[in-house]
This record gives C-alpha cells, structure tokens and sequence, in this order.
C-alpha cells in the first residue's frame, strides 16, 4: 500500500513525508539527525519548540516537535534556545514578595498584557494571567499556574515587552514551595531520627541478612491498605 | 483516534464490566508462579537477546548484543597520536552529566569548595530525571520505616541487590526529600503539609512522593536552577568521549567533543564523576523505549576501557505500560501512577489477568503472555499488540476531574493525538525502560578505578535485578550527593596526574587479541534515526 505523503517546509525547503508523523520524526525521516532541538522526546523537556504557520493562514502557530503531527504545507522551523534573563538568589534568604519578584525581574512590570504568550504555550498554560498574578504578588498562584511549564521559551520569544515568563514562574514555584507551603513535619522528624542514628542499627543488621531470611521477611510483610 | 472496528468492540467489553471489575481485586502472584511467569517470557530469559562480553574486566558476563556492540569497539581518539599537551580545562572535579545525578554530584562538590566543572551532551537537565514521572520514594511517615523501605527494595531486586548501597539508598531517602523540600521542589501536599504519598509497584508503604505527574521535571528543573544560581560552569552539548588515565590505574580527566564544531577539548581533573545515564537508546532486544534521546551508554563504554567492573547488565527492566497506541507515541512512557490511582488492566475481552501493582518484571511478563501466549490481546491497525489500561477507572473511584488533578501530563499528551483518556482505556506493551546494572560502586559511589566516581543509572548493583518505581529518582539523587561529596572530598588530597591514553591503547590491543575488528567505534553519542538513501559511489561525509 502506497504510504500517504504530506509536503512540508523544513527551514524553507521543501521534503515529502509520510502523513502522521511527528514533526520530529518527519524531519528524521526527512534526513536530519538532531543535535538541538530534540531532548526527551516524549513532550517533558521542552528542547524542541517549534513554530510553524499554515498556507493561507497568517497566525503563527507553535508545538513541540515530538508532539505535533505534520500537516500538509505547513511552514516550520525550530527554535531550540532564545537568549534570556536569569537572575541568581539565594533561595533561603530571600522571601515571598512582590519587591523581591520586580527586584529580580523589574521588567515584569512591562507586561502589557496582550495573551501573545498564552496563545504561543505548547503547554495551554495561562501564561499572561500567571504573569498578571505575579504583578499582584500571588506568588502561589503563580506557582499553581505555571507548573506544568517545560521552560521552552517561546513565550520570551514572542513577549513584546521582553519579559522571560518561564524564569519569573520557577522563582515563584521555589518561593512557593520553601516560603509559603507548609513544611512536611512528619519528613523533619524523621530526619532528625536518621541524623541521631535511630536506624544505623537497624540498617546494619538487616546488611548482614543472608538471603532466606529475607525472603521470610519480604514474604511475610505487611502492606498497607490502599 | 483511528481505532479499527476490533478495538473499538473491545473497548465495550472494557466499559461494560468496569462497575464489575471496581470491586474485583485480582490475586497477587505467588513466589512460585512469579518465577515461573519471569522465566517464560521477561526477555532477560530468551536466549537470542544476549551474548558473552570477550574482553575487559567482565570477560565473559552475559549482556545484551547492542551493549556488547558498543563495549567490543574502537575509541573515537588514537592514543598513540592525541595530543594531550594542551588543557583547555583544569579543575578539581569534572561531572559528567548534565541529569539529576550529575546535577546533584555538582550541587554538592561545589557546596564543599571544590572548583567543579559540568559537561554534558546535550542541554543541562536533558536527561531520564526529567521525564520521570511517578514519583521517589522515601520512608517519612510514621508507619513506615528505613528498613521496611530496605525489605521493598530488596525483595524487588530478587534479593540480589548490594546490600550496602541498598542500606545507603534507604538511609538517605528522607535526606533528599528534605534537601529538595528546602531547595524549593514543589511536592504535592495535604494542606497541613503532610506529604502526599501514593503506593507503587512493590511497595508495602505509600511511601510515592510525587510532585503532580511531573515529578522528575520538577526535582530537574530545580536542580538546574539551583546550578545556575550557584554559577557552576556548565558546557553544553560537548559529552566526554574518553576518559584520561595516568598510566598507572587512576583517572585524571577526560576528552570532550563539542557535538556542533566536533573540536575536541581536554580537561585535567583531580576527580570524575560519571552520571552519563542508561542504555535505553540501544533498544536492547528490539523493544521500543522510554528513555531520553541521549541514553546512549557513553558512561558504560568509558569506564569499562578504563577497567570498571559491570554488573547485572543481563537484567533489563521493561516498564510493563508504554504506549501501544496511537502509533506517533508507541513505546512513550505511561506511568505506573495511572496503576496506583486504580487504572486495572485488561484484556480484549474486558477481563483482569495480573494484578496491577506487581514489580514491573512481573506485570510486563503477564502482558507478553497475555499477547504471545493467550492471544487475548488486542492488535492495532498498525498490528502493534497491546492491552488496555483502564484509566476511566480512576475517576469511577475518584471522581470526576481526578485524571486532570493527578494526571495533567499523560491528560495533555493524549488529547493532543485526539484521545480522551477520561472515557476511553488506553492501549499498553511493554517497553524499554530502565537499565538495572551498571558499573559496580561503593556506598560512596567509588569504583574500583582510584579517583573515578559514578553515579546514577549508569551504576549498578543498588537496584539487583529489578528496580522499584520510585527508586530511580531517588537513586540518581541519593547517590549523586553521595558522589559530589566523596569526589571533593577526595580531590582535596589528589594531585593533578599525568594525562594518558595508556588504558585505550591498551584496551585496542585486547580487542586485536580477542580477534575483533576495529571498525565500529564508541561511545555511540547519539542513536542514528535519521533516514539517508544509500548512493553507492559517493562519500558523504566530509563536507
């Protein structure tokens, strides 16, 4: 059975690829072999963003390579890494607070809330409300909103007012998770356990078990209800 | 999507005994019928997927043909004529790797003093960690305990596991929970804190932290950030393709090769630390895989010239649920949390044949011999054989909307190929997923090669035969520390040695001995999926 070709523009040239491919492995089977632009390959890296537009259509769209399938005619080149801002902190020392968001990012103020960057998210994130919480300081909004974030960046690729989206949202979900959300105190208990020795012990005896008696004690044990 | 008539008439079957099968809890495998499920159809157990190594340190272990392949080859450097005169960089611990074992070895080395460099083969954070899905494991509650952790770990490894790495991955469990809590890692909690813990596959505790279903990209991406905020130099795209060694057992640096102008630079350090990943991208035994493009085995093939110890490298782990269908995402990761929330799998006819949270050895087996052996699979148009998974169990237990609170991830990815995994199963096989050996360590991730260190999967023994889910995530930051501890601690009394080729050289002339020709060379760098038509005649390499 002839294989159903679809014509792509990869970078402006043209190739002919079987339908329903990915646009990584139309570009595979069109002879390329990455070294940029292909990471996890299966949509949770965030190496291989891609925009592309349709004839006849002057949107721009994007994906991620490994999780877009080819269509006929489209238009599409890689954007692999984008220049961006990253300030450096100290994680413990700084707290949750807007002052802290604009003194790291003054340029988060700049936003002018046009929704490029939600409608370029392979991810479907909210990305301008997330960016508009964090000009309130809603640091836990921001983290619950921008969590699934893969960091590919074509959001700072596309932001008129040059914002880098993705690294105001990993500061507010560090924050989040060390400043705001409360600490785990059953995980501080049992590290202090650990730290004064408790199970050394214990630990050292079960090293020494010779194989039958661990199978007794790994047949024997109990589970805990689901 | 595109599902033929036969899949379409299954998934009925699947639905209409669903309110049946939500109060069925299928039998767990006895030891006795584990084992024999194991032997007749885990493909560690068929005699075609692997052969003897015939040179090195583990002369005659049984491996899998792609990773003897790539162990039974040439360097990509001639050690009689690569100059090592000139170092571009020269530090006190050189990390290879830019994943969570590397990531976390640097955090550490550079925390205690030492002048770390990172290189890594493709972009820091491009690594299994970050698709790590599921969760880590650690014994923080109070019904649990280490050494309950110990007997989990152990029992699911077939009782074969180092017993001292076990001790030190179920030591340190708690410590890293706490280390990544205060680092900022988003853990899913109750509102008082409490971590949210799940089971997994082999646990007798719901000891599965996890962090949503994006577990491994959180505790990445803020690893990376805490290596970028920390100013660790980093260079990217440029994995080392050979260890130096002083002529006389010790490592002392290593060669990089930058993928994009293929210059090669040479690095002086005191220590190394290998955290390079798995072999998933040799697609051991034909099976389609989880891993991340670049798990290529580079680590394995470096220490193993250098004379590192390999072992349980004839155990594979096939993750039991990769995708089967739609065709664009066949051997894509679907994770073992969908099982823990209560997703059932069933056959063809709608009925349970495992129960689901068996190890991964034992709930992969029952596939195969669900599809090989009972025919009671279900095949789709492409033939690829499969099972379902049925996810529209977890909100019949849930309710409505617990597939896109715990599941945003595998939610988005099949809606994208026009799949609703609320309403409809989705179809399983198989697939590569993990290497269980490695380069044999000690607790403190030392090798048996004097100032070579190794971390991660690319090590072996922690897990024996089999790992748990949730371990791995563990492993790669448990021992990563461990590394980045002992190899600065280390450095401060090194130093810095001669460079030589000495081992390479030497290793050729046992590949010449043993009579095997020269004419592949490793490590692999990067699979080949790139289609080129053959034109006899024409040379198209060099530009």
């Amino acid at each position: 059975m002839a294989q159903e070709m679809v014509r792509v523009f990869i970078m402006g040239k043209a190739h002919e690829v079987p339908k329903g491919l990915t646009i990584m492995k139309a570009m595979e089977y069109a002879g390329y072999q990455f070294i940029r632009g292909c990471g996890c390959r299966g949509g949770f890296c965030g190496a291989c963003g891609t925009v592309y537009r349709m004839p006849g259509d002057y949107r721009i769209k994007v994906g991620l390579a490994c999780q877009t399938i080819v269509e006929d005619g489209m238009y599409l080149t890689q954007i692999p890494v984008f220049p961006a801002n990253k300030a450096t902190y100290n994680i413990e020392e700084i707290r949750p607070t807007l002052g802290n968001l604009l003194k790291m990012y003054p340029e988060l103020s700049r936003c002018l809330g046009c929704n490029t960057c939600t409608k370029v998210c392979p991810q479907d994130l909210d990305v301008m409300n997330y960016m508009a919480a964090a000009m309130r300081g809603d640091i836990a909004r921001v983290a619950d909103m921008s969590f699934d974030c893969l960091m590919c960046g074509l959001c700072a690729a596309r932001c008129p007012a040059e914002t880098v989206q993705y690294n105001i949202a990993i500061l507010a979900r560090r924050l989040y998770a060390r400043h705001i959300a409360p600490r785990a105190q059953h995980l501080a208990a049992r590290v202090g356990e650990i730290q004064g020795g408790k199970f050394d012990q214990a630990l050292d005896d079960m090293a020494r078990l010779d194989r039958a008696e661990l199978e007794r004690l790994y047949n024997e044990r109990d589970i805990e209800p689901e | 999507m595109s599902y033929t008539p036969q899949m379409t008439e299954s998934i009925r079957l699947v639905e209409a005994s669903r309110e049946r099968r939500y109060a069925e809890k299928h039998a767990r495998l006895s030891p006795s019928e584990k084992q024999d499920l194991l032997r007749k159809f885990h493909p560690d157990f068929r005699p075609d997927t692997m052969r003897p190594v015939k040179v090195g340190a583990s002369r005659g272990a049984m491996m899998p043909h792609e990773l003897v392949d790539i162990l039974e080859a040439g360097s990509r450097l001639d050690p009689d004529t690569f100059p090592l005169d000139r170092i571009d960089y020269d530090v006190d611990v050189l990390v290879v790797g830019g994943g969570g074992a590397g990531s976390s070895a640097s955090l550490m080395a550079h925390a205690a003093g030492a002048n770390v460099l990172q290189v890594t083969k493709l972009r820091l954070g491009d690594a299994n960690t970050m698709m790590a899905q599921g969760g880590i494991q650690a014994a923080d509650k109070e019904n649990d305990s280490p050494m309950i952790h110990y007997l989990d770990v152990i029992g699911g490894g077939g009782f074969l596991n180092k017993p001292d790495l076990v001790r030190a991955l179920v030591h340190d469990a708690p410590l890293v929970i706490k280390w990544l809590e205060d680092l900022g890692c988003m853990f899913d909690k109750e509102p008082d804190g409490t971590m949210t813990t799940q089971h997994g596959g082999g646990t007798s505790r719901k000891r599965m932290h996890a962090a949503r279903d994006y577990s491994g990209a959180e505790i990445m991406r803020t690893l990376r950030d805490e290596v970028r905020n920390r100013q660790i130099p980093v260079v990217e795209f440029s994995p080392a393709i050979e260890l130096l060694s002083d002529g006389e057992g010790r490592c002392t640096g290593a060669v990089l090769m930058n993928l994009e102008t293929r210059d090669f630079f040479v690095v002086r350090a005191k220590t190394v630390i290998l955290a390079t990943g798995g072999f998933g991208r040799l697609h051991v035994a034909g099976f389609p895989t989880t891993n991340h493009y670049g798990a290529t085995a580079d680590g394995l093939v470096m220490a193993y010239r250098m004379g590192a110890n390999l072992i349980f490298l004839d155990a594979t782990q096939f993750h039991p649920t990769g995708a089967a269908h739609p065709e664009q995402i066949v051997g894509l990761l679907i994770t073992e949390k969908v099982r823990g929330l209560g997703a059932q799998l069933v056959n063809t006819h709608g009925e349970q044949f495992v129960y689901p949270l068996e190890t991964r050895d034992a709930v992969s087996s029952a596939i195969l011999r669900e599809c090989l052996e009972r025919d009671r699979g279900v095949v789709t148009g492409t033939g690829q054989p499969g099972v379902w998974l049925d996810s529209p169990m977890i909100e019949h237990i849930h309710g409505d909307g617990a597939i896109q609170r715990a599941l945003p991830a595998m939610f988005r990815q099949y809606r994208r190929f026009g799949i609703d995994m609320r309403r409809d199963p989705i179809l399983v096989y198989p697939t590569l997923h993990y290497q269980n050996g490695g380069v044999e360590i000690a607790d403190d991730t030392g090798t048996r090669i004097e100032n070579l260190f190794v971390a991660g999967e690319t090590s072996g023994g922690v897990h024996g035969r089999n790992r748990l889910m949730g371990n791995s995530l563990l492993d790669v930051v448990v021992f990563g520390r461990r590394a980045g501890a002992a190899a600065s601690e280390r450095a401060r009394s090194v130093k810095p040695g001669r460079l030589t080729l000495e081992h390479v050289r030497r290793y050729h002339e046992e590949l010449d001995a043993a009579g095997i020709a020269r004419g592949r060379v490793s490590p692999m760098i990067l699979p080949s999926y790139a289609r080129h038509e053959a034109r006899p005649g024409a040379n198209p390499v060099v530009l």
